[in-house]
């Protein structure tokens, strides 16, 4: 491939992309929108189909009947919370001893950063309760676990009534391979992550508790259930979890076959589900399904307990009983059966769940785009940021070798190195600042809080958030302190050299993080690239401060938020959305230290100080 | 997890050849003998005892071992024995072809819950030291009625009398716990032990789940854990006998009622414990007279309470810790409940080479100090051929949690190495413990010819204590496994990258560019520039 060492050639691709270059660069960016748009119809998305043979036919003959039980259980399980006020822990151990599992508990305790204002906890202790069915076939080498979370607010008693209800039917079958593990847990996520973690004896966030006295073997799946009524309309399902990881494909696959089967309504979003995919309306309402989908997996909290069983490669997804107004009801045998089919299934199982997909994207339940179909979308968004590049680099060379070049005839001499005129070490100044701020915005408002309190009238909360925009607005001042440092000669080079490091230094990130979330990539990559891609010192600088501002990580959050509302039917006022804004704000730091999510470091040691440059690129002087 | 115990195997090169000669003389003399002869002119060379306990566990499972004991006065290795009667041929024919020393082999499907059911009856023979011990588990190995049919057919009742009657597979496996065994070791025929037997013991233990097979009732007859009764002892059996366990945990002896009532009654120290057994002897006529058949039943006066059941001074618990698929801990927590005597343990572990252990991150903590083994004995794995072998000698503190922890590195295998089901793991075999645990009550040395059965697999030296053998749970570990589709991609999309960006970056790097003057061109060039010299036009 002579193309990159004929000059000739050379030159004529380097004259396309110089003269073509906006037309090209509008092209791609349009081209990944397109795209991305056109996942939700049909030649993009495909029928899901189940790959794992051991869970290939549903032919399992369901037989839990334990309706009045589950209620049964749930209504004693209500009345003892109600009693003691926090789980009964007593009363659960001595339920689930009286159906025949082996039961234990584990204490825990953590103290968050600091208040959260959203589930009015600061300081938390709990106990879990989980009861293991141990399997006759096997030596607990392997299991399965049943999860039910429960918080402060008494809700999800009837989950509780129909775990215990189940395992009383599961003890009594004899075909187990699989131990299959009841958990309770407490102060919900919170309880679940003091017992994953104490399961495989790590300590990821901190949180303190009593080692597990029991333990069957290695997971091989999760289903966590939140019911809140005896009857529900439709089943929800939630996929997303932490950092954006999805669960194996086929385990979704699973749920929806045992949904048809049984004949129940499900949900995936909280949209139903189009049958009509010839038409326009199918893809449509695909459309605003995927959009949700990509709004929540973008936020990398986890959607549901089971979110945290995929950092421990645990194939895990949520089921949530919905009680809308709808006209027909199913009773808890209807869930109690799918769910009793879905563990048979997975009790089949040889392997870890692996055939099928781990990285893709859902218009319905029935139908997915898989990550060879979606990444393009993101492919030529990134274009963008290196055509932009590449046009740069060409102009510091002409800019470097004078006019020379275009003479003709010079080619060669193009090779001498053009940073000797930008002069690297201009872009020192600012980059430092820039990464200084990003990790002034990470540490200080968790760290300075206390102070904050001391100092205003504010509560922790509040102090953290507000600290938070405060850093976040100082960004903003930089380029009024930054500017001495840069050396004063040729100007123009000075900004075109810093944007090209920041055109790259933006294009390795969001890549990076479209491989791992892609929906996180994306929807960064869609806001900031233009912005990006047109920022200059030059040109009606008030509407591109304006633009890059509306185009910030913070104001994407923002914009995602109202998006979010929006798609779901239930649009925010301007005040409501700064109100979420800032619950958000909170939630997002919150999650990185109980959880270990990684949005919060990532937009503020990665993608704030790399917006700062361009923000530093506009006020260049 | 069917662990086979291979007993030292030793070639004895110089008895071989005198073997052979002897063969043919033996053979003669038996065939002059005949089998009438036996009985009258000798004592019976070979007997048969058989015994099954029932005991109701803590948990409210209950438990049944059968023991069929074969003993033969037979020098097995030194004769050329060829005719058997009661000992099957086809272990004696491997015991006189191999010059084997000690036999164990067991298959158990199930997990033995010690901490629920209390420490086991039958365990893995005493202690031996393992450079001449041949030991391997195969952990991923499932037992079904194929390898009952073949061990049944070493009875030599087969299962047509007896106790083996009960011995029915859809019901042997309806079970939580099933394992099956034949021990075969050499014993003393004498108090001097000039000269030796042959024993022979056919095992076989059972754990009934009361939620699944008694529909949620605890009380339970022989019909119901069976679905057979007995009717007569097996008539070569010189014993044939039932116990049951009816000691009671509480104070009040009221709890368990045995039917039909028993004619005697055996009490004895079993595993540190004073046990009081109900003993039904088959050979006595009274027991099957009435209705011919014999249904033991056990009721519960009182139903046992959802009390915590009471809990082994030694139990062990072994698990992986970590998560991804690059390193991860093995940790096993050895339990000492007695609330003031510690006890060293010998914890004995084999873990396979693909798990390569970090022997440096080897640490035992009790109650929050490093706990120093008295003894510790390491061979490191070679990749392919041999397993970690880790044996260790640990002092448990009375009343304590001991961790033994020990890092290791998942190794990426040769791709022709993964097994059929990559994904589904691969298997860590149990640890074994080994331990003489102190015993509540003392113990005096019995007569093991005359106590039963299951009495008498591991004599009692020392009354205060017991011995006792436990596994772990085997561990499944996932390795990182490569998806087997990909390679044909790979290789496109390697080849692909290589040659068409390596190559020309490669030469951009190296090359040295240089313009080139325009040549004076080919022969049509030179030919039209002479023309246009001619023309007096400027050449091309």
């Amino acid at each position: 491939m002579g193309l990159l060492s004929d000059p000739v050639r050379r030159r004529a691709l380097a004259r396309l992309v110089l003269r073509l270059n906006a037309p090209l660069c509008v092209l791609s960016y349009v081209a990944g929108i397109t795209w991305f748009l056109a996942l939700a119809f049909p030649p993009l998305t495909q029928r899901t189909y189940m790959s794992e043979n051991a869970m290939g036919s549903t032919m399992v003959e369901e037989q839990f009947v334990g309706g009045d039980r589950a209620r049964g259980f749930a209504r004693d399980f209500a009345a003892h919370r109600r009693k003691s006020g926090a789980l009964p822990v007593a009363w659960l151990e001595r339920t689930m001893q009286s159906v025949g599992l082996e039961v234990y508990t584990q204490s825990f305790s953590r103290q968050l950063p600091f208040p959260d204002e959203t589930h009015e906890r600061y300081m938390v202790s709990g106990t879990n309760v989980y009861g293991i069915l141990r399997a006759p076939r096997a030596a607990s080498t392997e299991s399965l676990v049943l999860t039910v979370p429960c918080s402060s607010d008494s809700t999800n008693n009837q989950a509780v009534g129909l775990l215990l209800a189940l395992a009383a039917h599961f003890r009594g079958q004899i075909y187990w391979a699989k131990d299959i593990i009841f958990l309770v847990t407490e102060h919900d996520l919170l309880g679940t992550e003091a017992w994953l973690e104490a399961y495989h004896d790590v300590n990821v966030t901190g949180i303190q508790s009593s080692p597990l006295q029991g333990r069957a073997g290695a997971i091989q799946a999760a289903v966590a259930l939140e019911l809140s009524s005896d009857v529900v309309t439709s089943l929800d399902v939630a996929v997303e979890g932490l950092n954006g990881q999805l669960p194996n494909l086929d385990l979704l696959n699973l749920f929806q076959t045992f949904c048809q089967k049984g004949g129940l309504l499900c949900t995936l979003q909280g949209k139903l589900q189009s049958q009509d995919w010839t038409s326009l309306d199918g893809p449509l309402q695909g459309l605003q399904t995927l959009l949700l989908m990509v709004l929540r997996q973008a936020s990398g909290r986890p959607h549901g307990p089971h979110g945290l069983f995929l950092r421990y490669r645990v194939e895990a997804l949520t089921l949530r009983g919905i009680n809308s107004f709808r006209q027909y009801k199913y009773d808890l045998v209807a869930v109690g059966k799918t769910l009793e089919g879905m563990f048979r299934k997975l009790n089949h199982l040889l392997e870890r769940l692996h055939q099928s997909f781990f990285l893709y994207l859902l218009p319905a339940l029935s139908r997915f785009v898989s990550i060879g179909l979606y990444m393009p979308a993101a492919g030529f968004l990134l274009l963008v940021l290196g055509l932009k590049a590449l046009e740069l680099w060409m102009q510091l060379h002409e800019a470097g070798v004078g006019l020379e070049e275009t003479g003709g005839g010079s080619g060669p001499s193009a090779l001498h190195p053009p940073a000797q005129g930008v002069g690297l070490t201009s872009l020192v100044a600012p980059l430092l600042i820039s990464q200084a701020m990003g990790v002034a915005l990470y540490i200080l408002p968790v760290l300075g809080q206390h102070v904050a309190t001391q100092h205003f009238p504010v509560a922790e909360a509040e102090a953290v958030v507000l600290t938070l925009l405060a850093i976040y607005a100082a960004g903003l001042a930089l380029p009024h302190s930054t500017h001495w440092v840069v050396s004063p000669q040729a100007p123009d080079r000075g900004w075109m050299a810093l944007k090209l490091v920041a055109l790259i230094y933006l294009a390795l990130q969001l890549g990076c993080i479209a491989l791992t979330n892609f929906s996180l990539g994306f929807l960064l990559a869609a806001t900031m690239v233009p912005t990006a891609a047109v920022t200059k010192p030059h040109g009606p600088r008030p509407l591109y401060a304006a633009l890059l501002v509306l185009t910030s990580p913070a104001a994407t959050l923002l914009g995602s938020l109202f998006l979010w509302r929006e798609l779901q039917e239930a649009p925010l006022s301007l005040a409501e959305g700064w109100q979420l804004f800032l619950t958000a704000l909170a939630q997002g730091v919150l999650e990185h230290y109980t959880y270990g999510a990684l949005l919060f470091p990532l937009l503020a040691l990665g993608l704030y100080p790399c917006w700062l440059l361009f923000w530093n690129v506009l006020f260049w002087k | 997890m069917p662990a086979v115990h291979g007993g030292e195997r030793r070639w004895e090169a110089e008895a071989a050849p005198g073997m052979a000669a002897a063969r043919p003389l033996a053979l003669l003399v038996l065939l002059v003998l005949g089998p009438g002869g036996w009985g009258f002119a000798d004592p019976p060379r070979d007997s048969l005892r058989e015994e099954l306990v029932i005991t109701p566990l803590p948990s409210g499972d209950v438990a049944a071992t059968f023991q069929f004991r074969t003993r033969w006065d037979s020098e097995l290795q030194r004769e050329g024995v060829s005719h058997y009667r009661l000992f099957p041929k086809a272990l004696g024919q491997l015991i006189s072809k191999y010059s084997l020393r000690e036999l164990h082999l067991s298959f158990t499907q199930g997990f033995w819950r010690t901490r629920y059911w209390g420490p086991p009856f039958l365990q893995a023979p005493s202690d031996t030291d393992h450079y001449f011990l041949r030991y391997a588990v195969l952990p991923r190995e499932v037992v079904c009625t194929e390898n009952l049919t073949p061990w049944k057919k070493l009875l030599p009742c087969s299962s047509k009398a007896g106790l083996s009657v009960l011995l029915k597979a859809d019901r042997l496996f309806h079970t939580s716990y099933h394992s099956q065994a034949v021990h075969i070791r050499p014993v003393c025929r004498n108090a001097h032990c000039t000269s030796i037997s042959w024993e022979l013991r056919q095992t076989l233990s059972v754990v009934f789940d009361a939620f699944i097979t008694g529909q949620g009732k605890k009380d339970w007859s022989l019909f119901r854990m069976f679905s057979r009764t007995l009717t007569e002892p097996c008539p070569l059996a010189s014993e044939s006998r039932v116990y049951v366990d009816i000691t009671s945990y509480n104070q009040d002896n009221e709890t368990l009622e045995v039917n039909p009532l028993p004619t005697t009654t055996y009490q004895d120290v079993i595993l540190g414990t004073r046990k009081t057994y109900a003993v039904y002897d088959l050979h006595d006529t009274a027991i099957i007279n009435n209705s011919r058949n014999l249904n033991l039943q056990l009721k519960w006066k009182k139903p046992p309470e959802n009390e915590a059941p009471p809990v082994p001074f030694l139990h062990a618990q072994r698990y992986v810790s970590g998560y991804g698929l690059q390193k991860g801990e093995l940790s096993t927590l050895l339990y000492n409940t007695h609330p003031y005597r510690a006890f060293p343990v010998l914890l004995l572990d084999t873990v396979p080479w693909y798990l390569r252990l970090y022997v440096h991150t080897l640490t035992i903590t009790s109650k929050g100090k490093e706990n120093k083994p008295s003894y510790i004995h390491y061979q490191p794995a070679q990749d392919r051929l041999q397993p970690h072998l880790l044996e260790m000698l640990i002092q448990l503190p009375a009343n304590s949690v001991t961790k033994v922890s020990i890092q290791f590195e998942r190794a990426l295998l040769k791709w022709t190495e993964y097994t059929p089901d990559p994904n589904h793991g691969f298997y860590v075999s149990p640890s074994v413990l080994s331990a003489l645990v102190p015993s509540m009550v003392a113990a005096k040395p019995v007569d093991w010819e005359e106590s039963p059965l299951f009495n008498s697999l591991f004599p009692v030296s020392d009354g205060s204590n017991y011995f006792v053998r436990l596994y772990t749970e085997p561990l499944l570990v996932n390795l990182p496994t490569p998806d087997f589709s990909m390679p044909y991609n790979v290789i496109c999309l390697t080849c692909t990258v290589v040659a068409v960006c390596y190559g020309s970056f490669y030469n951009l790097l190296t090359r040295t560019f240089r313009i080139e003057e325009p040549s004076t061109g080919g022969l049509a060039k030179r030919l039209a520039n002479l023309i246009r010299r001619a023309r007096g036009v400027p050449p091309l």
